[in-house]
């Protein structure tokens, strides 16, 4: 009361109308409108980048879903493949990937003149439509199954990457023109070749599970070494930063005296965080492999960096998830004489699980797209060979996802652009998986108190 | 203000000292919280600490059972003694302790947890069940006696954060009575109740003087004129007066107790 009465200028009543604005209401909310623009075209730009982004990832990456096959009948001639005929895997064995090519030479001629279909190349330009790859795997299936040389057998040979891109589009009679890999006679003979059914375009499996291949050979590349090497580092990163993080958070949220040391590991851990990824790469390659001497190109090497950059991820979302949970139910649970042990790990703990989740995850996902440290521990290898099943597989070496990205973008052939961009799906479906999976346990946890 | 208190009808019947506090000083950091306490709690028998807000009084029942120990900067100087053994020896475990005085808080806070795991906590962590039944017969005790086993029986899987705040409140008191304390420390127990469930509170804290010994704050003189045997009143971290509840209400010898009481301070 005396406040009121006491203080000299009282403010007048006011007067008008409540169906018009005063001018002070109509700056008032002209000013909101205008916020609530801004903020309209501030989120209509980030989905638009979003959508784009998107659109441009999906356009030259869906591609690489589907690949072109030959189906061919080969002969296995023994005359070139067992000049002996003793079916001895050693002397079959002897047999270069050179001797293999004019058996799917042939095989073509005989091909293309059971369907009709004639051309004025000779067969080893016809043979050109097939992969530089086929006679590889044509050697794998006789050494494979050497009683079946002198028969013919029917398979789906790859065709090479210039026809395959043909029919996604990416190579046309006017490039071929000008290119020395394939001619326009060539494109017309593929084109022949599907309307008789021999070419054929199917889903790529081999895209997921087939190794790396070399440069001249993109229609071979696959993600098979990468995905399982992302997966060996996922499953250490998951294994080592989970505990050491949790176990950290908790020492320091909830027993560490507070003084100057506390402070000093907390700004440190904070500092971690904003660490550019390159070091943590610079200090594997120093500690992990130098002094301790582990392997190069190994996920176990790739798993330690990825957990040292996680940790500091995992350590901030836990404690302030743990700081989130309410005093009164600590104050409940040592008021009923559990010790502060059990009041954490019976009441806190459950309570945080949520955010510590999501913390782990958003974690995780961070390091499954990492590529910089990776790049600098040898992760950027060319392999071919699959690394052995868990735990001798860690020491092998592996590519990683990202890596693998990273290393078809520097190729030449447009082809390995396809082939990167649909690694990137193949990536981004994985974080999706593991963001839907945050969300899920998060939901899964959650507990109202 | 305050007129026609109506006292606790019983008298205090007994005079064992349970709790005897001597000279007890609070620090938080700088700050001289509780100056020279000197306090006789009885065994079986309410008693009320009163004062106006920050007097103290909250921070003097935390020291009863070390509750002041999770907080870093406080320190605790002179003695407690819960027959006659000091609280704040260094052979003494606060676990022990806490099982020995339990504690009901201001806020109602079950643990999100079934009614029954909310019961059953204490014991199974103190170790005093021994088999399922004998734990079920502790569970059915103690909301028994936290009247709120007729409420309770039908949905005892339930949990413990979707009762009304008053039976959640129920459920903290059966909480704290099933590890079978023998000194019950209440914090402005009824301070987010209504005045239905705040009656309830009073009459279940009345039966509770039978077997335990009760330290209850509240900010309600009402309240303690109604529940408490013996009422200490608290300014600025001073135990200004204690005696019994009549004579404080009726025929206080501080004049500072007189001001409150009549609504002078506050």
């Amino acid at each position: 009361m005396t406040d009121l009465t006491s203080s000299g200028a009282v403010p007048a009543p006011r007067k008008g109308s409540l169906l018009t604005q005063d001018e002070r209401t109509k700056r008032r909310n002209a000013k909101e409108a205008r916020f609530r623009m801004m903020g309209l075209i501030a989120v209509t730009i980030g989905v638009l980048s979003l959508v784009g982004l998107l659109t441009s990832i999906l356009a030259s990456g869906l591609s690489s879903f589907q690949q072109t096959y030959v189906e061919l009948e080969v002969y296995l001639d023994p005359a070139k493949l067992d000049k002996k005929g003793e079916r001895n895997l050693d002397d079959i064995a002897k047999v270069t990937t050179f001797g293999y090519a004019p058996l799917i030479d042939a095989a073509m001629t005989a091909a293309m003149e059971r369907a009709g279909v004639s051309s004025d190349l000779n067969a080893k330009a016809a043979g050109e439509l097939i992969s530089k790859e086929a006679p590889a795997s044509l050697r794998d299936y006789v050494l494979a199954n050497p009683d079946r040389i002198g028969e013919t057998v029917s398979f789906d040979l790859l065709a090479a990457g210039r026809i395959d891109g043909f029919f996604k589009g990416r190579v046309t009679m006017a490039s071929a023109e000008l290119d020395r890999n394939v001619s326009p006679e060539q494109l017309q003979l593929a084109q022949q070749l599907k309307e008789a059914g021999i070419l054929t375009t199917k889903f790529n499996w081999a895209f997921f599970t087939a190794p790396d291949a070399s440069d001249t050979r993109p229609e071979a590349a696959g993600l098979g070494v990468a995905i399982i090497g992302s997966a060996y580092m996922m499953l250490i990163v998951l294994v080592l930063s989970l505990p050491l993080g949790v176990a950290a958070s908790i020492y320091l949220e909830e027993f560490a005296p507070k003084n100057r040391w506390t402070d000093l590991i907390e700004v440190n851990i904070s500092n971690l965080a904003a660490v550019p990824s390159i070091v943590f790469g610079i200090l594997g390659l120093a500690i992990f492999i130098n002094m301790v001497g582990l392997p190069q190109s190994a996920p176990v090497v790739g798993g330690l960096v990825l957990t040292l950059m996680t940790l500091p991820t995992i350590i901030i979302a836990t404690r302030a998830a743990l700081k989130s949970v309410p005093p009164s139910i600590r104050d409940a649970a040592l008021g009923v004489g559990a010790s502060k042990m059990q009041a954490i790990f019976h009441h806190v703990l459950p309570l945080a699980m949520p955010g510590i989740l999501t913390g782990a995850i958003i974690g995780l996902a961070q390091a499954l797209g990492e590529t910089a440290p990776l790049l600098l521990i040898g992760m950027v290898a060319f392999v071919r060979e699959y690394p052995a099943g868990p735990p001798e597989g860690f020491f092998d070496p592996a590519a990683a996802l990202p890596v693998q990205v990273y290393n078809w973008t520097q190729r030449g052939d447009p082809a390995f652009v396809e082939r990167a961009s649909g690694a990137i799906i193949v990536l981004l479906v994985f974080l999706v998986i593991m963001n839907i999976a945050a969300i899920l346990l998060r939901k899964r946890f959650e507990r109202r108190w | 203000m305050f007129d026609a208190p109506k006292f606790a009808e019983t008298k205090v019947t007994n005079n064992d000292i349970k709790i005897a506090a001597r000279k007890v000083q609070v620090y938080y950091g700088d700050t001289h919280a509780i100056k020279d306490v000197d306090v006789d709690i009885l065994d079986k028998t309410v008693t009320a600490f009163i004062g106006p807000s920050g007097c103290g009084k909250s921070t003097f029942l935390r020291c009863i059972n070390r509750m002041n120990d999770t907080i870093d900067i406080c320190r605790v100087m002179g003695d407690i003694l819960i027959d006659g053994e000091d609280i704040y020896d260094k052979k003494v475990d606060p676990v022990q302790l806490r099982a020995k005085v339990g504690m009901v808080f201001q806020k109602p806070n079950p643990f999100p947890k079934s009614i029954y795991d909310n019961v059953a906590y204490g014991p199974r962590i103190h170790g005093l069940a021994r088999t399922k039944a004998d734990l079920d017969e502790i569970v059915e005790k103690s909301l028994r006696r936290a009247a709120l086993w007729n409420e309770a029986k039908d949905r005892l899987d339930q949990p413990g954060t979707g009762l009304s705040g008053g039976q959640q409140q129920r459920l903290c008191i059966a909480r704290a009575v099933a590890t079978s304390p023998e000194v019950l420390l209440m914090d402005e127990p009824c301070s987010a109740l209504d005045p239905i469930a705040t009656a309830q509170v009073e009459e279940l804290i009345d039966e509770l003087r039978q077997e335990f010994s009760v330290v209850i704050v509240t900010h309600s003189m009402q309240q303690a004129a109604r529940v408490s045997q013996k009422t200490a009143f608290f300014h600025l971290g001073h135990l200004v007066e204690f005696g019994d509840t009549g004579q404080i209400f009726t025929n206080p010898k501080d004049e500072r107790t007189e001001s409150y009481i009549t609504g002078r301070i506050g």
